[in-house]
């Protein structure tokens, strides 16, 4: 049986980069595990996740199942939703709610919402998080895979492709969803990712796997604005 | 075809398959490879050929021909060992024929008489019959066994450079006794002697039945999993009678590579075929250093589980919970959440979930089986469309659809809404050792590649090359 964790009640309406300020400040903030990146870009992880996103603000949204994800994701919340490569501190409209991107960076191989939602006192359960992330690529490569986990529900794009859609109240297992095989540009090449949650705990993990799917853990860098 | 008659009435149930075309032999050599067709030689001078190891023919006499041969490829030569009673049994004599090629189209098929190998004088407790030859793949020597009820099962030894007897005047090593039609095997650090007891050649009233031992040493001695040794009559049972197939006897190996075996042998009698003895090829699996006859695919509904990863191949739509999504409460309708509601909740019917289904081609998809529509897979054997050893290639559709699962031009796979006959949508099932199966398409548009069933991720399937030591190539077939 799935216990489902309860929502923890609205901190306050934090700028981009009050993340930081509470995770390091206050006492009595709750843990995170994400950071604010301080170098201009990032290789991935020893295991090839990629650990370096931007994020924006959490997004009221209710269904797991494949039709309700699939209507949520393609509702248009913002402008240039499935183009725009947000920079840290960027503000979008949605409805009447001002939502902002945020840098995140994790030294685990998942991005925490949770934690990320849960210090900017913002909702964590029924919620629609976008992400963007830049994967730079010195070399053309082709034949890797995007190979995902999510909590919940997730859908993906590659240079604005979509390559992958999970769906269900389902928990973050590495390389749980997987893309069939793609090129990655030389050059910049945008990742976006959208993950609903039903309720309690959510994150996510990304990498690539080479064409022996193994973890392609060099031949890119990750940047985010 | 022996299936194409039973094919239609029986799509989702359990049919066994025979070889198909001719595959009337008693006592089949070991089966080799030369120039890409399979070859196997038989009591009498009968000669099976197949260019795909599934659909047989008659093939070329051999110019020596007498009791069981068994034939090897070693170096740039076929080794066939024959043998003969030379008067009344149990005199008799082994003799080595040997050819570059075992293609009579080849020019290079000449056969050269190699001499006596082994032989039995009518008196001694021994009867020179039933080759059956072994290159010891630790050391590379080459070994003979042979021999009949008269007597023991003996062991001789030979030059892997030309076949013939090495130290003649040695006196043979005595393996077992009362059996025949033996062989010996390598595997994990274990000799095996597979050899057959029972009647022969009494058709449907044969007793024939395989029985195997292991030992250290190739030279024994080769007990059984109850300890008894085959000096004394032991053998674990590998192969009984059964379905309407009796008296299987004379195992040969056929090692197809990357841990992919299987086992040729006859049948006394073929119940379908009326009683008469004819080939099979079957699975060679291995369970707890013994070596178990698996079964050929078939025909049925399936759900097709990753063994990596537990999840279960389906169509990638929107499935529906058996019984209907549950309301409020549960499904109980206010008996509670865990009552259920008091009644048997029938098979998803897909005549009825598919009609949400869109109408083109669809991803396939991995996902925790919960005996929905969309994840029960009909196996079905497809006629004229060739095989691999041992099977016809079979098409894999929704079960009650015929919504089938291919290959596209770039190695990935779809489901398209419905079946043409085209090799990328023709599959190969291969039972491992461990009893799980290895999945291949026939064919991958604009590829010779040979790629497999595989599970990347835990939602996710795909082709990959195949590799013995991963779990991602394999898969268990349940039922659903």
């Amino acid at each position: 049986m799935k216990v489902r964790k309860h929502y923890v009640p609205a901190l306050a309406m934090l700028g981009c980069s009050a993340l930081l300020a509470i995770a390091a400040g206050d006492t009595q903030a709750p843990p995170t595990t994400l950071t604010s990146p301080t170098t201009p870009e990032k290789a991935p992880g020893a295991d090839g996740f990629i650990q370096r996103w931007l994020l924006l603000e959490p997004i009221g949204a209710n269904g797991l199942i494949d039709s309700a994800v699939q209507a949520i994701v393609r509702k248009e919340y913002f402008p240039d939703q499935f183009t725009v490569v947000p920079h840290d501190g960027d503000k979008v409209s949605v409805g009447d709610a001002q939502l902002v991107w945020h840098a995140v960076e994790t030294k685990n191989y998942n991005i925490n919402l949770f934690h990320f939602a849960r210090t900017l006192g913002k909702p964590t359960s029924n919620v629609l998080f976008w992400a963007v992330t830049i994967v730079n690529a010195p070399q053309e490569v082709r034949g890797v895979r995007l190979a995902i986990g999510s909590n919940a529900a997730s859908v993906w794009w590659v240079n604005g492709k979509q390559v992958i859609g999970i769906y269900g109240d389902r928990q973050t297992v590495i390389d749980d969803g997987v893309s069939k095989r793609l090129k990655l540009n030389k050059g910049q090449n945008i990742v976006r990712a959208a993950i609903v949650n039903g309720g309690g705990a959510t994150d996510f993990c990304a990498r690539f796997l080479d064409a022996d799917d193994k973890p392609l853990v060099k031949g890119f860098t990750v940047q985010v604005k | 075809m022996k299936y194409a008659m039973l094919a239609a009435a029986l799509a989702l149930s359990s049919v066994a398959f025979g070889l198909d075309g001719q595959i009337g032999i008693h006592d089949p050599s070991t089966i080799v490879l030369c120039n890409g067709k399979f070859y196997t030689y038989g009591t009498g001078g009968s000669s099976l050929v197949s260019d795909d190891g599934w659909t047989w023919r008659a093939g070329t006499r051999l110019p020596r021909t007498g009791l069981a041969p068994d034939v090897i490829h070693l170096g740039d030569r076929y080794y066939v060992y024959v043998a003969a009673n030379i008067g009344a049994q149990p005199k008799a004599a082994i003799n080595l024929i040997s050819s570059k090629t075992l293609d009579p189209a080849s020019p290079d098929f000449k056969w050269e008489e190699g001499g006596v190998v082994a032989s039995s004088d009518g008196i001694e407790e021994s009867n020179a019959i039933d080759p059956g030859v072994f290159l010891d793949p630790n050391d590379h020597r080459l070994w003979l066994v042979y021999g009949s009820y008269f007597g023991y099962i003996r062991l001789v030894e030979l030059d892997p450079k030309t076949g013939k007897r090495l130290h003649p005047n040695d006196q043979p090593r005595n393996l077992a006794i009362n059996c025949e039609a033996s062989d010996m095997i390598y595997h994990d650090g274990w000799y095996y002697l597979l050899a057959t007891h029972g009647s022969c050649c009494a058709g449907a009233a044969s007793g024939y039945n395989i029985r195997v031992g292991r030992a250290r040493k190739v030279t024994g001695p080769f007990l059984d999993n109850s300890g008894v040794d085959m000096m004394l009559g032991g053998g674990k049972l590998f192969l009984g009678s059964s379905g309407r197939d009796i008296g299987p006897g004379h195992f040969g190996l056929l090692d197809l590579g990357q841990g992919v075996q299987k086992f040729s042998l006859h049948y006394e009698a073929d119940l379908d075929r009326g009683g008469a003895s004819v080939l099979d090829i079957r699975p060679l699996l291995w369970r707890d250093g013994w070596p178990v006859a698996g079964e050929n695919l078939k025909e049925g509904a399936y759900e097709i589980e990753s063994v990596r990863t537990g999840t279960a191949l389906e169509l990638a739509v929107e499935g529906m919970p058996v019984g209907g999504r549950p309301g409020r409460g549960g499904r109980g309708g206010g008996r509670g959440m865990f009552a259920g509601t008091g009644a048997v909740i029938p098979p998803q019917d897909v005549a009825q979930v598919s009609t949400s289904w869109p109408a083109g081609n669809i991803d396939p998809r991995l996902a925790n089986y919960l005996s929905q529509a969309q994840q029960k897979w009909a196996i079905t054997a497809v006629a004229d469309a060739g095989g691999y050893p041992g099977s016809p290639y079979f098409k894999i559709a929704i079960a009650g659809t015929d919504r089938t699962l291919a290959v596209t031009e770039d190695a990935e796979l779809v489901v398209l809404p419905a079946f043409t006959g085209a090799p990328e949508q023709l599959w190969r099932f291969d039972e491992l050792a461990d009893g799980t199966w290895r999945i291949m398409p026939k064919a991958i548009p604009n590829s010779k590649s040979e790629l497999a069933l595989s599970a990347v991720g835990s939602s996710f399937a795909t082709l990959g090359k195949f590799d013995p030591a991963s779990e991602k190539q394999r898969w268990l077939l349940k039922t659903p």
